[in-house]
């Protein structure tokens, strides 16, 4: 039984490649409206965690539900129309695609008439243009890309490429918006301005958001709570205050070496 | 049981000059992952250049080993050398670009060379060069001399061919996975990105790996000639094909894979046709690249690489 | 909106081509009718593949193998319904009209094909597609080579004339039109999103496997057509028209016009047609030029002749308004 009103539930869900185990019993719940960080060093099995709760890689073991529906093994697209959306730790616009044509993509799963009404205009075709052209018109305003609605995607600066990506994801209607690493490439000023924008969605399009982030200060301002990772494995979860003076992470990230010098003991590691 | 024992002296036959073009196929698209269109077609100049080296040198008047080998290793060379410029000009300057350009450029050498080589032969260099749409014959290197054991049906050149074409897998094996060169062409095939910053000289590398292939091209052509003396500039699109089949079967990018899948084919193909239906010959190998392609895409060695998101 | 109108806009084009196709039927002579529907009939073939190749960013090299289909659906129910007459229209218009079913009948069973062969291989990665496709092109004259029924390697002749500027300028229209409308709908956006960027396009809503299948289905639809009018050309239908080389011609046209442009296959389709009418001279060098062609074309300009732009996004054409706007490099 999954948790009453969680949108996103992960259970157990576990990911193999080969030999390797990039995720190990990860569990995550996230109700309406969250904010929520997945945070861990390098290679920890944080974007295996995106991909496995989007349909990219269909999990090794475990559950995935979202908004009660179990969605693991169905393919992405079916997904992000249960209603997960997500952007890329390497932005994957449609380079050759204007603006509003990338946001426009994302809004034709929402499309009333078939493929054959494209070819004799029929009203039904003709509304369905309009609304997709309305809706990610309406977008591309919320995150201030009006004025780039016919450039084409690869030309626009770094950090519209950014915003225009999580456009995107937003154009697509869904409960829970998963970013990877959105302020990658940011200088601070932009990272501040991304950390609004995130508070602004949240409360605007009432969605559950899950964050992959490096900056800790980025992470930790806009956070409510954070799960760490290391190496697959869930190290540590609550509320930024803890965690961040939680052993653990810090031995994650900095190395027992650091922990030694600072004479930090680690609740159950044997002591030499 | 002589008729299978027949089908299976046969199918190996075919198999191992299967193999043999396989080989190119598959090593090629593991450092480059390129379909080499053009592969077959360097099969085909393989058999005319041993053509027109046999004439040259007077083999077929009076038969002589040494001079089949010099034909066989001239072959070779040459095969080895077109295969080193087509990657040079019309692949290299590509390698960045997307793999659908390659491809296509793939297709335009291979009917460059099949209809350059029907094209009239020019007057007044002594050879006839192009050699035209009429098939030629090469000369026999040998007498034929043919047992028949048991009811079975094999001549020298069967024996001559199945273990001049084992031998070369051999060393090619040996080459692939004993030397630094070979351990430097998996490593391109794996990242060669990776393997420029570890100090490989990548482009010497692929142009070596065109070479091989390209090399073991012509050998097959000459094995083959044996028992199919007709060389024609289209000859090798029905064989290049099939050897692609076999590659793809055994796993394409895979060395061992390019081997199996050539004698399974030639093996599918001789009793198939043998037992059932002859005129079906030719559909053996795609059915079996659909079989392929359908159950297993990789192959029997082939391993599956998802991409990284 | 009332139905009639639907059916007026939708029907525009068509209604606008035929006076003009009658127009150029009553002044070409028979030579040329012949070089000007052969032409039309290229275009049809390449604004098609385009649909796959150039929109969706697949990479299908068998595409006469789906006209063969086509081909041989329409001529078959053409011999068969030969002599028949339809009861209340005269002979000349029952002629049409069976040619018609024949057409659309081409078209059902390409589109067919086309399923069964894009399903199992649209998951598969670029290059095996293209292996997949070539495979197909030669499976299919395998098939026909040793069927009785379909005429074997001499084919079935003896085909009636039917094919007249007037019915391959209603193909072209109709080709062209299925292509601009395609590529300015949702749909169309989905297919240009599959060839930017597959998984990206799957992460935003788009079901990638059913889009490509579509393409596809499409794509091999037209192919029929074409195949159906190309046959009742030149009254005869053998697998020779249907060879991989024919395949190869149809690539070269997409790409030389430019992967992703209707206008540039429409350009490049017309442009070979007639030079290759030119070169009738030196038939044995045609193919050579072709690969020539072919090999400096990939070296010096991929994109082609108009790379996926349009006529429109060049010349400023009055009241147009822009297409996705796209530049691919292949």
């Amino acid at each position: 039984m999954t948790a009453p009103g969680a949108v996103l539930e992960a259970r157990h869900v576990t990911m193999q490649f080969g030999g390797l185990k990039a995720l190990s019993d990860f569990n995550l719940t996230l109700m309406p409206g969250e904010l929520v960080g997945l945070i861990g060093p390098n290679g920890a099995g944080k974007t295996t965690a995106f991909n496995a709760i989007t349909g990219v890689y269909p999990p090794s073991a475990g559950d995935v539900f979202v908004a009660g529906e179990r969605v693991n093994g169905q393919r992405p697209h079916q997904i992000c129309m249960a209603g997960v959306a997500r952007t890329f730790q390497n932005i994957r616009l449609f380079k050759e695609l204007t603006a509003l044509d990338n946001v426009k993509v994302a809004c034709h799963h929402g499309r009333k008439a078939g493929f054959a009404a494209a070819f004799f205009l029929t009203p039904a075709f003709v509304a369905d243009e309009e609304r997709i052209t309305a809706r990610a018109e309406e977008y591309l305003k919320v995150m201030g890309l009006s004025h780039r609605r016919d450039a084409l995607a690869k030309n626009l600066p770094y950090g519209e490429q950014r915003r225009l990506e999580i456009a995107r994801a937003l154009a697509s209607g869904p409960k829970v918006l998963c970013l990877d690493e959105p302020a990658a490439g940011m200088n601070a000023s932009e990272k501040v301005a991304l950390m609004e924008l995130i508070h602004r969605i949240r409360d605007q399009f009432r969605l559950a958001i899950l964050v992959i982030e490096h900056d800790m200060r980025l992470v930790m301002g806009v956070s409510e709570r954070l799960v760490v990772l290391d190496h697959g494995v869930t190290i540590s979860q609550g509320v930024p205050e803890r965690v961040r003076k939680d052993p653990k992470v810090i031995e994650a990230y900095l190395g027992d070496s650091y922990l030694e010098e600072k004479k930090i003991a680690v609740p159950g590691a044997p002591t030499t | 049981m002589i008729e299978f024992l027949q089908h299976l002296v046969n199918g190996l036959s075919v198999g191992t000059i299967y193999a043999l073009i396989a080989l190119g196929y598959t090593m090629v698209y593991g450092v480059l992952k390129l379909i080499n269109f053009a592969h077959g077609d360097v099969y085909m100049v393989g058999a005319f250049a041993g053509f027109y080296l046999a004439n040259a040198m007077g083999v077929g008047g009076t038969p002589s080993l040494a001079r089949a080998i010099i034909v066989f290793v001239g072959s070779m060379g040459i095969c080895a050398a077109l295969g080193v410029l087509i990657e040079r000009f019309a692949y290299r300057p590509l390698r960045h670009r997307a793999r659908l350009t390659s491809l296509i450029t793939a297709i335009g050498v291979s009917f460059l060379l099949e209809y350059g080589f029907q094209l009239p032969s020019i007057p007044g260099i002594g050879i006839p060069f192009p050699p035209g749409p009429t098939p030629r014959f090469f000369p026999e290197p040998f007498a034929r001399v043919a047992w028949e054991p048991f009811g079975l049906y094999i001549s020298n050149y069967d024996v001559v061919s199945f273990v001049t074409a084992v031998a070369l897998m051999l060393i090619l094996q040996y080459i692939v996975y004993r030397t630094r060169f070979g351990t430097s062409m998996r490593a391109v095939s794996f990242d060669s990105q990776v393997a420029g910053l570890m100090g490989i000289n990548v482009n010497r590398v692929i142009a070596y790996t065109f070479a091989l292939g390209s090399a073991l091209a012509a050998a097959a052509a000459l094995l083959f000639a044996g028992s199919r003396p007709k060389v024609d500039p289209l000859m090798g699109l029905a064989l290049g094909v099939k050897a692609f089949v076999a590659a793809v079967f055994g796993g394409i990018g895979n060395v061992p894979g390019a081997m199996v899948g050539g004698l399974a084919l030639g093996l599918a193909e001789e009793f198939v046709s043998g037992y059932a239906l002859s005129s079906y010959r030719d559909g053996i190998a795609f059915a079996l690249l659909i079989i392929v392609l359908l159950v297993r895409p990789a192959g029997l060695f082939g391993t599956f690489r998802p991409e990284k998101v | 909106m009332r139905p009639l109108r639907i059916v007026l806009r939708s029907a525009l084009p068509f209604l606008i081509a035929i006076p003009l196709c009658l127009a150029l039927q009553s002044v070409l002579s028979p030579g040329w009718s012949i070089i000007v529907i052969a032409a039309g009939i290229n275009v049809i073939l390449a604004v098609s593949l385009n649909v796959v190749n150039g929109f969706t960013g697949q990479f299908s090299i068998g595409h006469a193998g789906f006209a063969a289909v086509g081909a041989y659906t329409a001529a078959k129910i053409t011999t068969a319904m030969h002599g028949l007459q339809i009861v209340g229209l005269s002979a000349g218009v029952s002629d049409q009209v069976v040619f018609l079913i024949a057409l659309v009948a081409g078209m059902i069973t390409a589109a067919m094909a086309g399923f069964l062969v894009g399903m199992p291989s649209l998951r598969l990665r670029g290059d095996y597609l293209a292996i997949v496709t070539l495979g197909f092109n030669e499976i299919i004259r395998v098939i026909i080579e040793n069927t009785p029924f379909l005429g074997q390697a001499t084919g079935i002749s003896g085909l009636p004339r039917l094919t007249t500027v007037l019915w391959v300028g209603l193909g072209v229209i109709a080709t062209i039109s299925m292509a601009r409308r395609l590529v300015g709908s949702t749909h169309g956006r989905a297919l240009l999103a599959i060839r930017e960027d597959e998984v990206a396009a799957e992460a935003m809503g788009v079901d990638t496997t059913g889009y490509k299948v579509r393409a596809f289905v499409i794509a091999s639809a037209f192919a029929g057509l074409a195949g159906g009018l190309l046959v009742h050309l030149i009254q005869l239908c053998t697998p020779r028209s249907f060879t991989f080389v024919k395949s190869i011609e149809v690539v070269v046209m997409v790409v030389l016009g430019g992967m992703g442009s209707v206008t540039g296959s429409v350009v490049s389709a017309l442009v070979l047609s007639f030079a290759l009418e030119g070169l009738r001279e030196v038939q044995q060098y045609r193919m050579v030029l072709y690969s020539l062609l072919l090999i400096v074309l990939m070296l010096t300009r991929p994109t082609g002749l108009f790379g996926t732009r349009e006529i429109w996004d060049i010349i400023k054409l009055p009241g147009r308004r822009k297409a996705a706007r796209v530049e691919v490099t292949p």
